[in-house]
């Protein structure tokens, strides 16, 4: 069987450089075509009627003004008189028409009959919840009673982390085009192999009548995997239509209603420790909602999983709002803000420098040893032991600065990928497989791998993607894609290159295993003068044409791809104590992800992560409102993401060590988004003296916290 | 630093910058400008707008309305109905599809145009209001085998991952830097401020800015 190993660290030549981006230039300027730039001619529009209350039932619905509409074609009820909706937003009816105007003009004229409900949107308080908060039972592990009766300290505190959106800037939608027995679905999604199934299933058509394109998403964060209910109204409109194709893009505040969230979490921790900081018990009692159907359960207590006395609960609380999606990272954004939060306060309770107190506990993690290394590089860039104060001890002005710290892992591993690699006998080669490319630099990742094993450039890689008609290759979810389409595509090329092997051996007078193919060149091992051009190689062929599969082996990858990271962050900054704002001065993130492909890729996948937790921790929040039940902040005005100007200064680090080069490729999306918030809201702490229970760390938050008010 | 609401926020532009309102296209701004005009000034514009507007002292509407804007140099007539936006008929009607639509409120600058010199969001424009005016898409700055320093430049710095607020961005910092050729860091946050990314590419962007402005002081491109 042929070796598919990666190629030793110091023999790559693409593998392993800050390679730019191939789809950059299409990017920027504009010529990269998304699924919402898809026009046609005759192309209609699709629009939502959604119910404006937070819990109501349907008594009736006349659509008849509609559809008497000039430029109207179709008009669709999806909740029929009796049906119960669970929250604001919730689609009712569908309308195609000839514009984006005259579709709202006509879900304008359709009238509803409601009879309102009793509801609930807010979880905070979970003592209001009632029967709508499940417990999911205790989990006990030792003796907590005996540990806590017997730690040198132990601290209480209270902590909240908010329901966020994944405000994806390209809307979720879709074109359809259903014509007779074939249907043409041009979605925005993160699953270009799946998506088309998932409609046919709705529709209960066979899988292959689907054909799915996409070159392009304008984000989606873990919101974008399946057809959901706009696909499937976009495909039944336009067959309503005759056929024509209909455009269907939710409007940004619908996208912020229903699109998808992540799940709240709040927690009352009590932990404890001896004098030298070594942890004994955790102890938390922890609810969220993520929506109608409960959800999120972070796992507590994060990474320091192995503390020798534990006892948990958590309960999920249904409320009337949209639903949880995939949020880059479930759960551990929200885990390692209850936890970390929790030892930074016992540290100041101890008068420990956090990192000690972090590097102390290392053996209750999984990765002791990383993490170690991993604190002392980020200290080390971020000059904390020269900074580092005390809590609340940051000098007499008004403002003040502190420093904060978290810790993240993740899994990673790569995904069931397959890669068809094809070689002409002109020598052009096609790099064939069904997956997308989010933004993370897939399309550049693969063509790297491609190239690095075919012993040629970039350049002479045609590659494919996006289209259901390649080889499948498996959801961007779970920071797999890179593990699985960096495997499946070695594999490919390498198959492909033992079949060219076989076809020039004879005339370069050598055995198919004694040649390797470099420089673009097929040579005998080592010696350069015995070879053939690569397109000299490819004419051998004659008529026929090479095409060679290969697949990623999830349960046995072979050492190309691997699960298991981790991650450190630091974060200082300013507060202003007499306006309560916060300012960002540093962030350090340090991560390892195995063997990295793209460093240059990988500092833009942390310094997005980074940011994005910059948003969540100082101004994103889905804020409801508990008469009417509707979401009051939906839209990118009060919905607020942060701006050029507030994420001050940026270190990323992508550890490239022959430890972690080793163990093969690992995904980076998840591990860089995950431990940001709670590095800052320490850091705040650490600032101002007192602990901010709640993110986002808006002012009056913080103002009400140096009040002694918080809440 | 500018506040909104009781956030912190820098994610508007100068007073001096602003896309929108105040600039002097908004229909409600030009409404005024007549009403107001009864001297030179005001029959000045309302001769202007009258060369390609529509019937003088009637009105627009409600169907569609022949119009015609003048798009990266070139005149392009389009038929439209009055209350479509800038971003609508050139997505919709135009299949220029560079800006993009997303916060529809003139938040987020993903449709950033520049119009008579001026940046704007094209969602709070409508599009016959755009009419007389000379108005540069991101499909107008360079070319096929030569693109705009600036799109240039934010290859370099990888200043983009999904690309969706990319053009938008890209238009915002041409825009800015016909202003401010000579921009400080602290220049380039402030008036870039007005355009959102949820990647989290502002890394990037702040240095592919400060480059950008190299090279097109440096001749290379300009």
């Amino acid at each position: 069987m042929a070796n598919y190993s990666w190629p030793p660290m110091e023999k790559r030549r693409l593998m392993g450089k800050r390679l730019e981006r191939l789809d950059g230039i299409a990017k920027s300027t504009g010529r990269a075509k998304y699924a919402s730039d898809f026009n046609a001619p005759g192309m209609l529009f699709g629009e939502f009627l959604t119910c404006p209350h937070a819990h109501a039932r349907v008594t009736s619905i006349d659509t008849s003004a509609a559809e008497k509409l000039n430029g109207v074609t179709a008009v669709r009820v999806i909740a029929k008189p009796g049906t119960e909706i669970q929250w604001a937003g919730a689609e009712v009816a569908s309308v195609a028409a000839i514009s984006e105007d005259v579709a709202r003009d006509a879900v304008r004229l359709i009238k509803v009959g409601y009879e309102v409900l009793p509801h609930l949107v807010k979880e905070d308080d979970i003592s209001k919840a009632g029967t709508r908060a499940k417990a999911a039972g205790e989990t006990v592990t030792g003796d907590l009673e005996k540990a806590f009766s017997e730690a040198d300290v132990t601290h209480e505190g209270s902590y909240g982390i908010p329901v966020i959106t994944h405000c994806c800037l390209e809307p979720h939608g879709q074109v359809v085009e259903w014509k007779g027995k074939e249907i043409n679905f041009r979605p925005s999604t993160q699953n270009v192999t799946g998506v088309g199934g998932d409609l046919a299933k709705n529709l209960q058509l066979p899988a292959t009548d689907v054909h799915v394109k996409m070159d392009y998403i304008g984000g989606g964060f873990g919101s974008k995997f399946a057809a959901d209910l706009w696909g499937v109204e976009s495909a039944q409109l336009s067959k309503a239509s005759g056929g024509k194709p209909v455009k269907m893009f939710l409007d940004r505040r619908t996208e912020l209603t229903i699109a998808g969230v992540r799940p709240s979490a709040f927690a009352k921790v009590k932990v404890s420790a001896k004098k030298d900081g070594t942890l004994t018990g955790w102890q938390s009692d922890s609810w969220a909602t993520g929506g109608f159907g409960g959800g999120g359960s972070p796992p507590l207590p994060y990474v320091f999983i192995n503390i020798p006395n534990q006892k948990k609960n958590h309960s999920a609380i249904s409320t009337n709002t949209g639903g949880v999606r995939a949020w880059r990272a479930p759960n551990h954004q929200q885990a390692t803000y209850l936890t970390c939060c929790a030892l930074e306060d016992l540290a100041a309770k101890l008068k420990m420098d956090p990192v000690e107190l972090f590097a102390k506990n290392a053996d209750l993690t999984a990765r002791p040893e990383v993490y170690r290394n991993q604190l002392k590089k980020a200290s080390e860039l971020m000059d904390w032991g020269k900074k580092w104060h005390q809590r609340g001890d940051s000098g007499a002005g008004p403002v003040k600065r502190g420093l904060g710290l978290a810790i993240a892992t993740w899994g990673g591993g790569g995904h069931n990928s397959q890669c068809r690699a094809v070689i002409h006998p002109d020598g052009a080669i096609d790099i064939e497989l069904c997956s997308q490319d989010l933004g993370t630099g897939t399309r550049t990742i693969i063509t790297q791998v491609a190239a690095e094993t075919l012993g040629l450039p970039m350049s002479a890689i045609n590659l494919k993607i996006g289209d259901n008609s390649l080889p499948p290759s498996g959801p961007s979810g779970g920071s797999t894609t890179v593990g699985g389409v960096s495997s499946s595509t070695r594999k490919a090329t390498i198959n492909a290159l033992e079949k060219l092997y076989e076809a020039v051996a004879a005339s370069l007078g050598a055995k198919q295993d004694e040649l390797e193919a470099v420089d673009g060149r097929i040579q005998v091992k080592g010696h350069p003068d015995k070879a053939l051009t690569w397109k000299a190689a490819c004419q051998k062929l004659g008529v026929k044409v090479i095409s060679e599969m290969g697949a990623n082996d999830q349960k046995n990858p072979g050492g190309l791809n691997a699960q298991g990271v981790g991650g450190i962050n630091m974060a200082e900054v300013e507060v202003d104590t007499e306006t309560g704002i916060v300012k960002m001065k540093k962030f350090v993130a340090v991560n390892d992800c195995g063997l990295v492909v793209n460093p240059r890729l990988a500092e833009s996948q942390i310094h997005g992560g980074v940011i994005m937790g910059i948003c969540s921790a100082l101004t994103e929040e889905r804020i409801l409102d508990a008469a009417t039940g509707r979401v009051l902040n939906a839209d990118m005005e009060f919905y607020k993401l942060s701006g050029v100007g507030d994420i001050g200064e940026i270190v990323a680090h992508v550890e490239v060590l022959p430890e972690h080069d080793k163990r093969g490729i690992v995904g980076l999306g998840e591990p860089s988004a995950i431990a940001i918030p709670a590095a800052i809201a320490n850091a705040v702490a650490n600032a101002i003296g007192v602990r901010v229970q709640r993110i986002p760390l808006t002012p009056d938050r913080v103002l009400a916290a140096l009040e002694g008010r918080n809440a | 630093m500018g506040t909104k609401g009781r956030c912190l926020v820098s994610s508007r532009k100068d007073p001096d910058v602003s896309k929108t309102g105040q600039s002097g296209f908004s229909r409600r701004g030009f409404m005024q400008g007549i009403g107001v005009g009864s001297g030179a000034l005001g029959a000045g514009i309302l001769e202007n707008e009258a060369q390609a507007a529509p019937p003088p002292g009637g009105f627009s509407g409600p169907g569609g309305v022949a119009i015609t804007l003048r798009i990266n140099g070139k005149p392009t007539n389009l038929t439209v109905e009055p209350r479509v936006t800038l971003v609508d008929a050139l997505r919709n009607t135009l299949d220029m599809t560079g800006a993009k639509k997303v916060c529809d409120r003139a938040t987020c600058g993903a449709c950033t145009v520049i119009m008579s010199g001026k940046v704007v969001y094209a969602c709070s424009v409508l599009a016959i209001d755009a009419q007389g005016k000379d108005i540069q898409t991101i499909e107008g700055i360079g070319s096929g085998n030569k693109p705009h320093p600036v799109s240039m430049a934010f290859v370099h710095h990888d200043a983009q991952q999904c690309g969706y607020c990319t053009p938008g961005f890209v238009m915002a910092a041409k825009g800015f830097l016909d202003r401010t050729p000579n921009p400080t860091l602290e220049q380039v946050e402030k008036g870039l401020g007005g355009n959102l990314c949820r990647c989290g590419t502002y890394v990037g962007i702040r240095q592919a800015v400060l480059e950008a402005a190299k090279e097109i002081k440096g001749g290379k491109n300009g």
